[in-house]
Formats: C-alpha cells, structure tokens, sequence
C-alpha cells in the first residue's frame, strides 16, 4: 500500500563561493576595454587574430602575445531571435543575438543587436559598438550596451563565410 | 623474476615524457589555458613525438574546482587541435586520465597519449568544493569538509593503536623536509616532528601541518607504446602494471584505518613483484600515508615521497598523476629503478590507483 | 593602465555557483526520509543479515539487493569523532562541534551526523548518543539537528 504522504524527493541546494582572476590575456582584453578599446592577440604562427583572447591559438596550440587594437564596428555573420526571457536580460522580447566579426579580427564574438526591428537583422549586415558614457566605464563588457546598425552596405557571405 | 600474479598486458608501455609547473599557493596571473600552454609544450617536446603524430588526448580536471560548467573544453585551446583530435576527459585527477590513455593504448587503437591536468584550487575554498563529490542526500547536506574527513579518519587510526599523533608529525616533518630538494614544491620546512604538537588544532585530531596546503597548478605525461617508445626515447619508463579500486561511499561503512583497494590494486599492479626503491604515494592528510604504507607492505627502506607527496603541494585533480611523475623523476635521475606511485579520488582514500614504473 | 597591471594591479571578479537541485528519492530513500520526518531512523538489511544505515539499495559488498528496512537507535555509539574548533558557513552548527560516525544500535555501519557537547573534553570514541529532533521535521538529514549523549548515562 503506498504512502500518499511518502517523501518522493528533497532539495539539496548547492552554493560555491569563488574569487576570479581572469588570466594575463583577458586581463589585457578587460583593461583595454576599461580605456574603451577592443583588444585582440595575434597568433604568431597562422596570424589569425582572436578578440576576445584567451592567450592561446587553439588552433595551433601556441600562446598569442602581440596585443592587437581591432575596430569597434563589424560585420554580422549569424544571429538568432530571442523569444524566451532570461533573468539575466532585460530587453524587450524578442530581441536578437548575434556573432558580430570586428574588422581586424579573425573570429566573431557574441553580442546584442539593438536600435534595428529583430526582423531586420541579417548576415552581412554592418554594425557597431555603442558604448555607455565615458565616466561609466570600467574593466567589463558591459561598457558596450550594445551594436546597432551603421547603414553601409551588406558584406557580401563570400567575405565572411571562413569566420562563421 | 615475475610471480604468478604478474599482470599479463597486449603492449607494454611506457612514460616518455612529464613536465609540470612550480606548485603555488595562488596562480592569479595565468588562467587554466595560459596556466598549460608551456607544460603541454614541454612534455610534447621533450618525448621527441611530433604534437600530430600523439594518437590521443586525456584530460583531468574539475568544473566545481574551476567555477565553470565544461571547463575543461576551454582547456583544449592549449592544446592546438587541429586537424581535430581523438579527445577524451574525466572528472578526476589526471592518474585516472592517465588510465584511461593506457586502455586506449592496450586496445591497439592507437600507439602514443597526451595526459593532462589542471586545477586553480584556489578560487573557491578546496575543504568545501570537496563536499560536492559526497553523496548528496545524506552526507553533503550536513558540509563535512575535506579536512572534517580526514580528521574521522585520523581519529580511527589513532584509536586503533597503531600510530601516535608523533607518528603524524613525523610524517608532516619528513614531507616538507623532503620538499626542499624539490624546486616545484610549495610547503618547503625544517621541522622536527615533536615540535609540531604544541601547534593548534585545526579539526581535532588534525593539526594544520596534517594538511595540505591549498596549491594551484597543472601537470602532463606522454605515453607510447613499446614501438614507439624504443624509437623517439632514449630511456623509457616502463608502466609494468597499473590498477585502480574503488570501495564503498558512506565512510561508516567502510573501517577508514584500512584501504583494501589499495592493497588489491597493487597486488594486481604486481607491485610485489620485485623490490621497491621509491614511493610517491597521494596522502594529503598525515594518516593517510601510514594507511597506505601499511596497505602496500613497504620495506623500511624504500624511500616514502621523496618530492615531498600532496603534504607540500596539492593541487587538486592534478596531485595524483604528479605522483606518477614525481617517481617517474626519480628513475630518469638514476636514483630509483623501480617504484611505485599511487593516486586517491573520493572521501578518506575511497578509491586507489596503483601505479608500477621501472627504468629501461 | 598596462603599467600597472606590470605592478601586479590583478582585476578579480567574486562568482557564486549555484545550483537549486530537487533530487528524486527511489524507494529505499524515500522510506528513510519518511522515517525521519516521523522521527525514526530506518536501515536496510543484506541478504546476509547486516543492517545498514544510512540505507543502501544494494550491498556494497556483493551488489546484491537489500532486503526489508528495519527501525534501528535511536541511540548508538561514537565509532569515529572530529572537533570542529571554528565551524564554516558550510556547516549545520554555528558552535564547536564534533562530526561524528555514529553506529545506531542494531545497525552494522555507521552513519555520519554531528555531536554537540560542551566541548571538546565531553567527546570520546565509544560514547553513547542519541537524536535530538527538530521542531519541524520534513523528511531530510538535517530533521536529526545533532546527537547529544544519551540521557541517564555518564
Ligand atoms: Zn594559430
């Protein structure tokens, strides 16, 4: 006979507590992002450069030293409609994320698309970082609130289609 | 002379190359990728392997250790991965990665491993993040912190009569004694053992000198097939056997001044096959170590931990295949020919893995 | 800026993992939790005849099924003890307290709880205790707040 008032199951909620220290690459990245620039690394064997970086060319397995300063605008080269709410986000639904190529730099990076209709956005589209008062600013990316679309003219997919 | 017990492997095969970081109490400047890049590096080089030609990769790590859920897919941007890999990882100490490549090896699947691992233990607080891996309905509630294990343990061992709390200091002393002739050590010391018992406790029965101090760092090993071994090394360190058991979770059930699968994996990692002259043995906490002495049966003069073992440097995920290199250190300089590393995982020395190495 | 990251000026950042799992029981830990939330503490017995506590839904020793739960203690003994000079924000007590490994009468393993003395000195391997309930119980470890030593024993 089954016990209606069995206990079925038990919340054993876990918590860790951690102190982050981001690395000397994305140290570099947080710092310049605190002067309100993009900083990337270039690796010193296929050239490729990498914003964010991380210290490595996981490609070919070798540190990035060479401090590299890539634009602030880029091109969309993918990007999806966000129809379900994050406790995290405080946007408008839907909303669009998108892979954002910063010209200069050789792989995308994840980013918001606002002040364009989600349903405008497109691959190729060109846009760029609008970032938040000066006096604002700090070793974060949240010094950028957001890209936005510049109006020039697409980039065509065989441009971008190696960094997808 | 190989006894009946002697385990019967497809290949033999050996360590061709280690190479790990100075053992810190905080790497704040280099995350986990930055952290591996010259260790993978310099392992890679020194066994003579071209990076492409390495048939497989393993690694050992934590994501409660690194914060970060999959952080150890992260860390393969420090390996250069491409054409892509044969890739494998455990959530373990990197002993148990090192296992793992063995099997693929002795599968004929492939000839040659990288092993690699890496734990910044020290952006969380390591007692606690241990308390993850206990069972979580009737253990982890209640938070016995790793150094509140050991310290049931140590109880145990020092009600059974067998050791003194002078034993324990003894063990401590000698750790970081032996320590000092180790440049990538941490808790480096010169203390006789009878001095440490005015110290203050930490978890009663268990001084601070009992524990391992909190250390960050990374670690890698090459293994190869005996083919292949013979043709890029000089001297290959042979993996004549290598054997891991685990024993039941709840430490009640369990008599914590006994280590059973300690004793059975090295009884079928042959390890009493012939004469042992060195022992790098995983025992962060002091009574650990007589444990594990008295389960491997070792003769009064082998030489215990000569690197100075997890009492001077404890990187979490990392401390038991450093084992393996410590020893594997101790036969490339000549001051070995056999030895024996071990590597524990879970509460209390639940699960053990016994390691045999011996020169060419 | 960059001069002073050379200065040793490292950028940290403080991050809280949190995970809100609920946690299906299973039968033999479903009666377990039920026994505690009406204060009785359950074991399971092996085929062979010993009981074990907390219980276990196979024999650790032969993987073999285990059998009828049995009520076991309340009281036990000390088997194992550890002093916690300065309990963390982990712990289930906010004083100095021992972890203890708790062996309940009629069981055969011992189950891992927490002793509150008056200090370290009203500690010893061998002594008897017992449950002190919660309040409120609802069916978790915790509904046991800690063991104290038995009552009427010296
Ligand atoms: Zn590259």
């Amino acid at each position: 006979m089954a016990d209606e008032s069995a206990i079925q199951s038990i919340v054993t909620p876990v918590r860790m507590e951690y102190t982050f220290t981001p690395g000397a690459a994305s140290q570099r990245f947080l710092l310049g992002l605190a002067a309100g620039k993009l900083m990337g690394q270039r690796c010193p064997e296929c050239r490729k450069v990498y914003v964010p970086p991380r210290g490595a060319c996981p490609r070919c397995g070798v540190a990035t030293r060479d401090e590299v300063e890539v634009a602030d605008r880029g091109t969309v080269t993918t990007f999806c409609i966000v129809r379900v709410p994050s406790e995290n986000i405080d946007l408008e639904l839907p909303y669009t994320a998108a892979q954002i190529l910063l010209d200069g730099a050789d792989i995308p990076f994840f980013a918001l698309i606002q002040e364009c209709p989600w349903d405008q956005v497109r691959m190729g589209m060109r846009v760029e970082a609008v970032w938040r008062p000066e006096a604002e600013w700090g070793p974060t990316f949240e010094n950028i609130r957001h890209f936005r679309p510049t109006g020039e003219p697409d980039v065509p997919f065989e441009r971008f289609q190696q960094h997808l | 002379m190989a006894s009946q017990n002697s385990p019967k492997y497809n290949r033999q095969v050996a360590v061709i190359a280690y190479a790990q970081t100075p053992y810190v109490r905080s790497e704040r400047r280099r995350n986990e990728v930055e952290m591996l890049m010259p260790v993978i590096a310099e392992a890679v080089e020194k066994s003579g392997l071209p990076r492409q030609e390495i048939g497989f990769t393993c690694s050992g790590s934590s994501d409660y250790i690194a914060g970060q859920a999959f952080s150890f897919v992260g860390a393969v941007d420090a390996l250069g991965a491409w054409p892509p890999i044969r890739e494998s990882h455990v959530e373990m100490d990197g002993a148990w990665a090192l296992y793992e490549a063995w099997i693929k090896i002795q599968t004929g699947e492939v000839d040659s491993a990288l092993c690699f691992c890496f734990g910044r233990s020290s952006m969380g607080d390591p007692a606690e993040t241990m308390i993850l891996q206990l069972d979580p309905y009737t253990l982890a509630p209640l938070g016995p912190d790793a150094i509140s294990l050991a310290a049931l343990q140590a109880r145990a061992l020092l009600d059974s009569g067998r050791y003194t709390s002078v034993d324990l200091a003894e063990v401590a002393a000698r750790s970081r004694r032996n320590a000092r002739s180790n440049p990538d050590a941490q808790l480096v010391g010169d203390l006789a053992g009878e001095d440490l018992l005015d110290e203050p406790y930490l978890v009663s029965p268990l001084h601070r000198y009992d524990c391992p101090p909190i250390s960050d760092g990374a670690a890698a090993i090459v293994i190869a097939a005996a083919e292949v071994a013979r043709r890029v090394c000089s001297r290959p360190i042979w993996i004549r056997g290598i054997d891991h058991r685990i024993e039941p979770h709840q430490p009640g059930a369990r008599d914590l001044t006994r280590s059973p699968s300690t004793r059975l994996a090295a009884e079928k990692a042959g390890a009493s096959d012939g004469r042992i002259d060195v022992a790098e043995l995983h025992a962060p906490f002091t009574p650990q170590e007589l444990i594990l002495r008295d389960e491997l049966r070792l003769a009064g003069d082998v030489r215990i931990n000569p690197s100075g073992g997890a009492l001077a440097a404890n990187p979490l995920m990392v401390a038991g295949l450093a084992r393996i290199g410590e020893a594997t250190r101790e036969i490339a300089a000549g001051r070995a020919q056999r030895a024996l590393a071990h590597a524990t995982s879970g509460p209390c020395l639940q699960q053990n893995l016994v390691c045999v190495l011996e020169a060419d | 800026m960059t001069d002073a990251n050379a200065a040793g000026e490292i950028l940290t950042a403080q991050h809280v993992m949190e995970y809100p799992y609920r946690r299906s029981l299973g039968p033999v830990l479903s009666a377990f939790f039920t026994g505690l939330r009406d204060r009785t503490i359950l074991g399971a017995r092996t085929r062979d005849g010993r009981v074990l506590v907390p219980p276990a839904e196979y024999d650790p020793e032969t993987g073999e099924a285990t059998g009828d739960l049995v009520e076991v203690g309340p009281a036990g003994t000390v088997t194992s003890w550890a002093w916690v000079h300065e309990p963390r924000d982990v712990h289930p007590l906010d004083r100095p307290f021992a972890f203890a490994l708790v062996r309940l009468d009629g069981a055969d393993s011992a189950l891992l709880h927490t002793v509150v003395v008056d200090d370290k000195a009203g500690m010893r391997t061998g002594m008897r205790v017992e449950p002190r309930w919660r309040d409120e119980t609802e069916g978790r470890i915790q509904d046991i707040e800690c063991f104290v030593p038995e009552a009427g024993v010296a």
